[in-house]
């Protein structure tokens, strides 16, 4: 036993040092996903422009769940696509090659952009199918 | 090679289409740009060729280049960085002495009218200017030669931007701004001691891809980083609302992670990016980690009466009015900001030099 563990410390639990600023955010996404709905505007929400305690975004993560799907991208470093409980909320997550976060998006939209196949690389993908298929 | 765009660049790398945008993304987040501007930063990005910057190292502690090259590598940092071609920085390069004064010489002629300056330290203009040379040249004779031919300077730190540290009472080197001296530039000011790396690299980020420098405030510093307070931005601020504050470092306050006003947080007057930007690869800032914020991008913050010392107490009460009135919220919030602004220009105006003699003295 060292002589730390003489030091009285106290370890505070999740949420015992709330603050207000998770629910102005969860007001935010309920309109963007109305939006959603009556026009098909889609919305991204930077999480690291909202001035967030630690404890802030592990009790937005909790509240908004886990949903039906899950994606991985690898490119410039693994980022992760997860569908919320609240169908068409989703958290983008970008970490670099190095697994340090990158940025952290909140997309509300029927599918987030990074899943879709840029359009030049469906070209290029014709192209390189055909070249192998005559080789 | 110098030919490439940004995307080529990253695309040579092995970076797939997937991952330029995802690039750009994480580029707009370090722009402090909202993401709807994302297809617009990558389209300005697939075409942003590799700029010439020179980095001149005045009246500095360092602290500002180690802030950007001592974040974690492979960064968006440090891709943007390696996009530009920096042509001279004489405590990075490898090159020395009149080998390095000839690169510095080269690009100015190469690209003159073209290149960015950038600037950390403050320039002394006591003696002539010659408490501090570098190859034999006077900061103030260096500063006006490279000046003349930029585009730009940005002026990296609180000394380059405002004096800092060297133009502190007593100011014995005469040390003063960038801006104090070159009057006919586009300057923009990066406080900070140190600046914030991504607010240093997102500023370079801004001239690649829009060709221009950011719109700045009344401090010349780029709003989407300075355009608010550190108080308006800090995750506490609920507990300065509910007049909940730590009355010292130790207290059931501090420990529930309440308001540090009283303890001498300089938030409500200083305008900075930390509270979204963070530090150390985006694990913390000052005031997560329990100590109040130093104003560090401010004018004068040396000299500003003290870290430790909420402001507005020594004169009035105003502890104990924001405690009453903690739910008035943000009329407070700026009537102690203003009141705070008064003090510290008072503070800076009263403040009296300590030698070491005192110190001896009280000790």
């Amino acid at each position: 036993m060292s002589g730390l563990d003489a030091i009285d410390v106290r370890v505070e639990g999740p949420g015992s040092l709330g603050t207000d600023n998770v629910l102005p955010l969860l007001h935010e996404i309920r309109h963007a996903l109305q939006r959603l709905a009556s026009t098909g505007e889609p919305t991204t929400i930077d999480l690291s422009s909202i001035p967030f305690a630690p404890q802030d975004r592990k009790q937005l993560f909790e509240i908004l769940g886990e949903g039906e799907v899950e994606a991985r991208v690898d490119a410039f470093g693994p980022s992760t696509v997860r569908e919320t409980a609240f169908p068409g909320v989703w958290l983008v997550q970008h970490l670099n090659p190095h697994r340090e976060e990158l940025s952290a998006l909140i997309e509300i939209a029927r599918l987030p952009a990074l899943l879709l196949t840029p359009e030049a690389d469906v070209e290029e993908s014709a192209a390189a199918l055909g070249a192998r298929l005559t080789a | 090679m110098d030919d490439l765009t940004l995307s080529e660049r990253l695309r040579q790398r092995g970076v797939s289409r997937r991952g330029f945008m995802k690039f750009c993304a994480a580029t707009a987040s370090m722009m402090a740009l909202p993401p709807i501007l994302i297809p617009k930063i990558a389209a300005a990005l697939e075409q942003a060729r590799r700029p010439s910057v020179i980095w001149l190292s005045f009246q500095e502690c360092t602290g500002c280049t180690e802030s950007l090259t001592r974040s974690h590598a492979p960064t968006l940092e440090g891709l943007i960085f390696d996009h530009i071609s920096l042509d001279y920085h004489h405590t990075l390069q490898a090159a020395a002495g009149d080998a390095a004064e000839h690169a510095r010489e080269e690009a100015m002629k190469k690209h003159h009218g073209e290149y960015l300056l950038v600037v950390d330290g403050s320039i002394p203009l006591g003696e002539n200017g010659n408490f501090s040379a570098i190859a034999g040249i006077s900061n103030l004779e260096m500063l006006k030669e490279v000046a003349e031919g930029a585009a730009a300077i940005v002026s990296v730190g609180t000394c380059a931007a405002y004096g800092g540290l060297p133009m502190a009472k007593p100011n014995p080197t005469g040390a003063v701004s960038v801006e104090e001296i070159i009057k006919d530039k586009p300057i923009v000011n990066v406080p900070g001691c140190p600046p914030i790396p991504t607010v240093i690299t997102g500023v370079l980020a801004h001239f690649l891809t829009f060709g221009g420098l950011p719109e700045l405030d009344h401090l010349k510093r780029p709003k989407v980083f300075f355009g608010q307070n550190i108080h308006d931005r800090c995750y506490r601020r609920p507990f300065y609302e509910r007049g909940q504050f730590a009355e010292t470092f130790d207290d059931e306050g501090a420990r529930k992670g309440w308001c540090l006003f009283k303890l001498g947080c300089k938030g409500p007057t200083t305008y900075n990016a930390c509270a979204t930007a963070r530090w150390n690869e985006g694990t913390s800032w000052p005031v997560e980690s329990g100590h109040g914020c130093i104003g560090c991008s401010e004018p004068n913050f040396w000299d500003a009466g003290g870290f430790y010392r909420a402001l507005s107490l020594p004169h009035t009460d105003v502890g104990e009015t924001i405690l009453t009135a903690g739910a008035a919220g943000i009329a407070v919030g700026a009537a102690a900001a203003v009141l705070n602004r008064k003090n510290k220009s008072d503070a800076v105006k009263n403040r009296e030099t300590i030698t070491i003699k005192d110190l001896e003295k009280e000790s």
